[in-house]
């Protein structure tokens, strides 16, 4: 399939990297919002709505950002189509507006969409980056939908509102609980760690399939995460921390000598 | 007025607990666990940081948003002020206060645009919170942070040892502990 054409773009986002299962990105929102199939798939479709918007925007404006203010100028963007859907969905869908609460003005901070901005629409031509954004969106759509029917059908006996399960089936509510969405994401980390395991068991390339920012903060290669809106001083940060360790290990509480060097160049 | 700010304390640091009960701030959460004394530099850096960007998110709301009725641009000047403040401070103790930089200095970055930050900003602006009561509620989330990071951070040195199947090796297994932590903390919720 040719690289960035539609298609490629809508496969890439569902299957190839699927922001959730592949990428592990946005982990706050699919814990928060999934305690059902329909509010995962609300916030999903929010999610996607403001993820293609902001890429097309974002990808139109690449040449006039100048590369210093770029991640604030993308924050100032992405918030605001925010904005925009959050009034949207408060206008016409109150509903959803209830459930999702708090978690829509959250979407600025959402990994995925930064992410996308950055390490796509900022390099590539408007209908892609706009076709890469519905792609991500549709996976994270999908994945938010399945993992709150997952937890519904567990902790309630339904899916979408409607029984499914046996009239002799006893929820086990704690899967619409907060622990619940804990132990979903355990189960699903641990199944990409296997499908990991096995894949470099068997020689093939797995470095596409990443723990995502959760497994370590200090040294995480993202460019993504929404932490490191200041490129630089995240670099510099992580280099202080292992100053910090490494002194912390010998005893010797002197933080000092990373951070004179730095001063110096 | 004592007494509901004891409650607001209450409630916003162990019954809903901001990591366990409402999944904010879980990157950091799961990201800078590994040693309790890291752990204890990322809480501290957490509550200086949510404690004065909620007094400053106020103050905005307060006097600037609502007087000139732009209430709806909350979520865009929130998120920009928070940044704006992170690195100010960041710039302020390294310059006036070395010794607390050196202490905190390394955590500021990490949390420019933790959605802690900017929820509970949110929260204190959709509870209709004073100045005084949303500095109290932000104070308290942040207090709540560190409880359980702290906790987490000292399981995971406990369990550095443990004999853990291949696949659950690594994140899965802080899950399950994170999970274990959240039942834990919803029998806070007979407090109130």
């Amino acid at each position: 399939m040719k690289q960035n054409s539609i298609s490629e773009r809508l496969i890439n986002g569902l299957i190839k990297e699927n922001p959730t299962f592949v990428l592990m990105l946005g982990m706050c929102p699919t814990l928060a919002v999934t305690t059902s199939a329909v509010n995962g798939l609300g916030m999903g479709l929010t999610t996607m709505v403001v993820l293609a918007l902001s890429n097309m925007f974002i990808s139109l404006l690449r040449k006039v950002i100048p590369d210093k203010v770029r991640i604030p100028a993308f924050i100032v963007v992405i918030a605001s189509f925010v904005t925009v859907v959050e009034l949207l969905l408060k206008a016409f869908i109150p509903f959803l507006y209830a459930a999702l609460g708090l978690y829509i003005p959250l979407i600025v901070v959402n990994c995925i969409i930064l992410g996308r901005a950055e390490a796509y629409a900022s390099k590539n031509d408007v209908v892609s980056s706009l076709f890469d954004g519905i792609g991500m969106g549709l996976g994270f759509t999908c994945a938010l939908t399945i993992i709150g029917a997952v937890r519904e059908l567990l902790g309630a006996g339904q899916v979408f509102g409607m029984n499914v399960m046996p009239a002799s089936y006893v929820p086990c509510s704690i899967f619409v609980l907060a622990p619940g969405a804990f132990f979903v994401l355990a189960v699903l980390t641990a199944i990409q760690n296997k499908v990991k395991l096995e894949g470099e068991r068997k020689g093939k390339d797995m470095s596409k399939i990443q723990s995502g920012c959760n497994s370590d903060c200090m040294n995480c290669k993202e460019s993504g995460c929404s932490r490191r809106m200041i490129d630089v001083s995240c670099a510099k940060a992580k280099e202080d921390l292992e100053v910090i360790e490494i002194t912390e290990e010998n005893d010797i509480p002197d933080v000092n000598t990373g951070k004179e060097e730095k001063n110096d160049d | 007025m004592i007494k509901d700010l004891l409650i607001i304390m209450i409630s916003s640091s162990l019954v809903s607990n901001v990591v366990l009960s409402q999944f904010l701030g879980l990157c950091p959460f799961l990201g800078v666990s590994k040693k309790t004394s890291t752990a204890a530099g990322m809480g501290t850096a957490v509550i200086f940081v949510i404690t004065l960007a909620s007094a400053v998110a106020g103050a905005i709301y307060k006097y600037i948003l609502t007087p000139f009725d732009l209430t709806y641009l909350q979520t865009i000047v929130f998120i920009l002020v928070i940044a704006a403040l992170v690195q100010f401070v960041e710039m302020f103790l390294k310059k006036f206060m070395k010794s607390l930089y050196q202490a905190l200095g390394v955590y500021l970055p990490l949390i420019t645009t933790n959605c802690a930050v900017l929820g509970v900003a949110l929260t204190n602006v959709q509870k209709n919170y004073g100045i005084l009561t949303g500095i109290v509620n932000g104070f308290a989330t942040a207090v709540g942070f560190t409880i359980s990071i702290v906790i987490l951070a000292g399981i995971r040195e406990k369990m550095e040892y443990n004999d853990i199947p291949e696949s659950f090796k690594g994140m899965p297994i802080v899950l399950v502990t994170a999970g274990l932590m959240a039942i834990a903390f919803c029998g806070f919720s007979g407090l109130l």
